[in-house]
């Protein structure tokens, strides 16, 4: 997940409380993105929590702290106890924030949501043109049903954040996606490059830019933000480069355990949302206590600190500055999660994203795309 | 940018929510993915910033409650100004 443009605290040594909660309601969705963050095998996942125990999930992480609630999946709009766990949410004094593909969602949904108390709806988008958008998302109807929706969203009133997942087949239309994000009135856009875990991670060879294509993105989306800014308008354009074009990784999820709470549909706790695929055991809320997942638990504490770094994070003089990288990009490039990042050049595996890099300069043939589906997530399952 | 006119009425932007964090020890303005912590001069003047007094009739109100910071115009007048800039509040 791209948490960018946040303002966080100055991390204290004291473990301090999480800050974020992630509710990821449900792995139901009716899309099919090729780079959806849900595990591969999200099909054979076990029965979600019900209302009772989400709401018990809320006010546990309220009272240790967290401020911010995230709504998502999956589709959120497919639990219909949605209202209900936003009015608790909001009733607790969290920011409450629905994150949605907007299938689902219509106007009188958008006003129960605002009387339930909802602060902000985000919106994924998946191109600025329909027919790109629709082959992504796997959906005929998608793309005019997120345009009905991001309006709705702006005519009741509420903060919207627009997030475009960016990729080699839309990155070299940003101008025009910018252009739609300014003429829906968005208040944040997120131009955010996959991350290639899971879905992404299968088909990266179909998804990741060239470097070229990458700069230019890059260079016109500042274009826009300077003349954006002279013309006064308040949208925040945050654009996000994808790892793999850069030296050094990226301190992730801001620090393991220091901010972030997911909880998956089953009740299983991660420190981020892609964790699970680690040969690590986490905790879930109907075994434990928040209380005793954030502080105690062996998933949450394995990778606080540095005792578990290998060389050449180790003895490196920046390891404070991103602790090693992403564990999750680690384990899939190399096997080893205790391993350097590859995205960082001092990795013995760094090789790897340079591979990465020179095949998405080759001509986009015969790549197939593997859709996220439960068919798919399956075979995933089976191995 | 410039410092806002005594007359003006600033109301927050209904983007964020102004409010304490029992945990943090502080006011804090929580938006869309994010929360900015107030110090305490910053998180008194935004709590009379509810869309009703103008700049006057804040600064008075600081004044009254904190009767021994002497005059509180300038200051209060420099925080609007920045809070403006960070797009926090907005004028009727």
């Amino acid at each position: 997940m791209s948490r960018t443009g946040s303002v966080m605290p100055e991390t204290v040594k004291t473990q301090g409380p999480p800050l974020w909660l992630l509710a990821e309601l449900t792995y139901k969705c009716p899309l099919q993105c090729p780079y959806c963050s849900n595990p591969l095998d999200f099909a054979e996942h076990g029965e979600e929590l019900n209302t009772e125990q989400w709401i018990d999930v809320l006010r546990q992480a309220r009272k240790m702290g967290a401020a911010q609630l995230g709504f998502s999946g999956g589709e959120p709009l497919v639990r219909r106890d949605l209202e209900q766990l936003i009015a608790e949410g909001r009733t607790l004094g969290y920011y409450t924030n629905l994150i949605t593909s907007g299938i689902g969602l219509n106007a009188d949904r958008i006003a129960a949501f605002r009387e339930a108390g909802l602060d902000h709806i985000q919106i994924s988008f998946q191109a600025s043109d329909e027919s790109v958008n629709n082959m992504l998302a796997g959906s005929d109807k998608a793309f005019r049903q997120k345009l009905k929706m991001a309006r709705e969203v702006k005519a009741q009133g509420y903060p919207m954040v627009l997030n475009f997942v960016t990729h080699k087949h839309n990155i070299d239309r940003i101008d025009r996606i910018i252009e739609l994000c300014v003429e829906l009135e968005a208040d944040y856009v997120e131009l955010a490059t996959c991350q290639y875990y899971g879905w992404a991670h299968e088909n990266r060879d179909s998804l990741l830019p060239t470097q070229a294509q990458l700069e230019r993105a890059e260079q016109i989306t500042n274009t826009y933000r300077d003349k954006l800014a002279a013309e006064g308008n308040p949208i925040k354009l945050i654009f996000v480069t994808p790892d793999y074009y850069e030296e050094r990784p990226k301190k992730c999820m801001n620090g393991w355990g220091e901010i972030f709470l997911t909880v998956t549909p089953d009740g299983t706790a991660l420190p981020c949302h892609s964790a699970r695929m680690l040969p690590v055991e986490f905790p879930n809320v109907k075994d434990h206590s928040l209380q005793h997942i954030w502080h105690d638990s062996f998933g949450f504490n394995h990778f606080r600190g540095d005792d578990w770094m290998q060389e050449p994070c180790r003895s490196c003089d920046e390891k404070e500055q991103d602790l090693g990288g992403c564990r999750c990009q680690a384990y899939l490039l190399t096997g080893d999660m205790n391993a350097t990042d590859p995205v960082c050049s001092k990795s013995p595996q760094h090789q790897r994203i340079l591979d990465a890099r020179a095949a998405a300069e080759q001509p986009d043939t015969d790549r197939t795309i593997t859709f996220r589906n439960e068919r798919n997530s399956r075979v995933f399952a089976r191995g | 940018m410039t410092k806002p006119g005594l007359d003006q009425t600033p109301s927050l932007n209904p983007m964020f929510r102004f409010q304490w964090e029992e945990a943090q020890g502080c006011h804090v303005l929580l938006y869309p993915e994010g929360m900015i912590k107030l110090n305490d001069s910053a998180a008194a003047i935004l709590a009379e910033v509810q869309g009703e007094q103008d700049c006057a009739a804040i600064i008075q109100a600081l004044e009254a409650r904190f009767p021994d910071a002497g005059a509180l115009g300038p200051d209060v007048l420099e925080f609007l100004e920045v809070a403006h800039e960070q797009n926090w509040i907005r004028y009727a």
